[in-house]
């Protein structure tokens, strides 16, 4: 079979990346006790405010700067539910991607509406035509930056510790003087820009436009990939990289004349089959964050 | 799921009754304004009065018009509503059938619009019970089904013509002898287009490969992208962009393409080599005139989509793209646009999902 290897790790770094963005920045949130379904919404946001920003400005890092923002505010909303109102996680979180995502789709139809989505100013792929390793700026961020910082900040800082404690047992914290609200607040914060960010990738980087429905339900998977990697980072590192060489082993699959008799549906479908399965492989007796979906109020 | 949900909070004490109540009725507002805005994704043109001897033509949309199959519809009404032709209003999103019906109901009743256009696919059943109690209404709709009852015709992107034009241009152009094609569905009026698209490449190159990848959406341009660069990974040298995204592609590995829908060369001036444009002028000024005139029987309208009523057509050839466009292939592409026109060469149509790889000699 005459699959391109290179060309396979290639895309699965690029595929990764949005994944790997918006999956850690959920599993900050979760590791602080807070499922935040708010997710594909914040990505949708990000994708969209950064396209539509850059439009205005011609630049880039403009639309990524605002795209980072909206994330941030995003993330401080879902807090605002389920922190100062202590609503339903799951209310708050699916219920401020259903606003994200028709707000959006709402400015979308009025500033571009009828007429063709424009181009805009994109950021282009570093080490042009060396394989593997030619890839967008923020996918090298992703991986060798924001990846080792989540991973160090919640082992070994003062924050990451104040973040978990209040995530596992935040009377506890309390007592101990950790500001549990202040806490879970920031983690949404950072959650919410970093989803944001992989929401961002696919319009900036990848596309330099926007269609509706751009996120199409990644959000979802790094749900999964976070439980999948039982709230560690690492895993979720290595999550996002099988789903994503699934998914291009799969693109190279389906055009070989080997697998052309293969139904594309059962292609298509794999990258999600191999996580459901890792999910129920791994996914068992899991022990989720102590004070995870459960809102605190000092008694 | 299940875990989390069941482990719900139970150490959250000490609230009055009355401060939870009031809690929850702010939780009820905050739910209402986000519904309210999800469901706001309907829109509806501006309204314009109808006089009697310009009809009120209504686009009735299952998907948004920014999806390019309802965007062609919508771009050639409102060109008709321009000229002056037609007095248009529309609505999309009506993306189930319970939503179409209601739709449809609601807009007979209250604007007793003279024309409807719209797309069925995604609810045959659902048009054709109002088509049915709706006689003094035209209905137009683009749909995989016959004409049925007095009053409802339909239409569809009968685009095998230039598709075929545009699949012996790429059979000419490869170096590598391998295409790749990125369709969104593999439903009967994608395969017609990727079906002629492999035969016209078969007529100028019966050593080549067409590499298909459908990627079950009509709205995910990344995984386009994606798919379109596994297929030059794998050797293709020119791409059919039936899906956005693809153009993307063909840009960063400096390749020719083909657009889809409308003339795409503005996107890419350096690659996009020509585009299969979508015209559904024809179809509408045919529907309007036979308004005019009395009424439209039921017909199926899928001819004036055809190259030779100007339906269709093959964008501008760009020669300047990433290894040129031969003249000779240029001569031989006019005289095949001449065949059709003049009725003396027919494009072949299939409908079966092509196969992933295909080698058109075989």
């Amino acid at each position: 079979m005459d699959l391109a290897y290179l060309a396979l790790l290639g895309a699965m770094l690029t595929i990764a990346t949005p994944l790997l963005l918006a999956a850690l920045g959920e599993l900050v949130c979760e590791r602080a006790g807070l499922l935040n379904l708010g997710i594909e919404g914040t990505m949708y946001a990000g994708a969209f405010s950064g396209f539509a920003v850059a439009h205005q400005t011609g630049s880039p890092w403009a639309g990524l700067v605002a795209a980072l923002v909206v994330g941030m505010v995003a993330g401080l909303f879902v807090g605002l539910l389920t922190i100062g109102l202590g609503v339903n996680q799951h209310v708050a979180g699916i219920g401020t991607t259903l606003l994200l995502i028709a707000s959006c789709d709402f400015i979308n139809r009025l500033q571009y509406g009828g007429g063709s989505v424009p181009k805009v100013p994109k950021f282009e792929l570093l080490l042009k035509d060396t394989p593997v390793a030619s890839q967008y700026l923020l996918t090298y961020v992703a991986f060798l930056v924001i990846a080792p910082v989540v991973f160090v900040t919640l082992r070994a800082t003062g924050f990451g510790l104040r973040l978990r404690a209040v995530g596992e047992n935040p009377e506890a914290a309390d007592a101990a003087g950790v500001r549990v609200a202040g806490t879970r607040y920031a983690a949404l914060a950072i959650g919410g820009t970093l989803m944001a960010a992989g929401g961002a990738f696919l319009t900036l980087a990848l596309l330099g436009s926007f269609t509706l429905n751009i996120t199409n339900g990644r959000g979802w998977v790094c749900i999964a990939l976070v439980i999948f990697a039982r709230w560690r980072v690492i895993p979720v590192v290595a999550g996002a990289l099988l789903f994503a060489f699934v998914d291009a082993l799969q693109l190279q699959l389906v055009i070989t004349s080997a697998f052309s008799g293969v139904p594309r549906e059962v292609m298509i479908a794999l990258p999600y089959v191999v996580v459901i399965v890792a999910l129920a492989v791994t996914g068992r007796n899991l022990t989720y964050p102590g004070a995870y979906l459960q809102p605190y109020r000092r008694s | 799921m299940s875990a989390p949900c069941s482990a719900q909070p139970d150490r959250s004490r000490g609230h009055s009754r009355m401060r939870r109540s009031r809690r929850f009725a702010g939780l009820s507002a905050l739910i209402a304004v986000a519904l309210l805005a999800a469901a706001c994704g309907g829109n509806t043109g501006d309204s314009k009065g109808s006089s009697s001897d310009v009809p009120l033509v209504y686009g009735v949309f299952a998907t948004p018009l920014e999806e390019p199959w309802d965007g062609a519809i919508h771009t050639a009404l409102k060109a008709a509503d321009a000229d002056g032709d037609i007095v248009y209003k529309y609505t999309d999103n009506n993306d189930s059938p319970d939503k179409m019906t209601r739709t449809l109901r609601d807009l007979i009743a209250n604007e007793e619009p003279d024309i409807i256009f719209g797309d069925a696919f995604a609810a045959e059943d659902a048009v054709r019970e109002v088509a049915a109690d709706s006689e003094d209404t035209t209905f137009v709709f683009g749909s995989g089904e016959k004409p049925a009852g007095p009053n409802l015709s339909t239409f569809d992107n009968w685009m095998q013509d230039p598709a075929y034009l545009a699949g012996m241009l790429s059979g000419g152009m490869t170096t590598s002898n391998v295409i790749g094609v990125v369709a969104a569905l593999p439903i009967p009026e994608v395969n017609r287009i990727v079906n002629a698209y492999i035969e016209g490449v078969k007529e100028t190159n019966p050593q080549a490969t067409v590499k298909v990848t459908f990627i079950n959406s009509f709205f995910d341009p990344t995984t386009a992208k994606q798919a379109a660069l596994a297929q030059v990974s794998q050797g293709a040298d020119i791409l059919f962009a039936e899906r956005a995204g693809v153009i993307e592609a063909a840009v960063e590995k400096d390749l020719p393409v083909i657009g889809m829908m409308v003339d795409q060369k503005d996107e890419a001036p350096e690659n996009v080599v020509t585009s299969l444009v979508w015209n559904m002028r024809p179809t509408i000024d045919h529907v309007v005139d036979k308004v005019k005139a009395g009424s439209l029987p039921s017909t199926d309208l899928a001819e004036f989509s055809f190259m030779k009523h100007d339906g269709s057509s093959l964008a501008p050839i760009n020669t300047d793209v990433p290894g040129g466009v031969p003249d000779e292939l240029l001569q031989q592409i006019d005289d095949k646009k001449a065949a059709i026109l003049d009725g003396s060469f027919e494009t072949p149509v299939d409908e079966d999902a092509p196969a992933g790889s295909t080698t058109v000699g075989e």
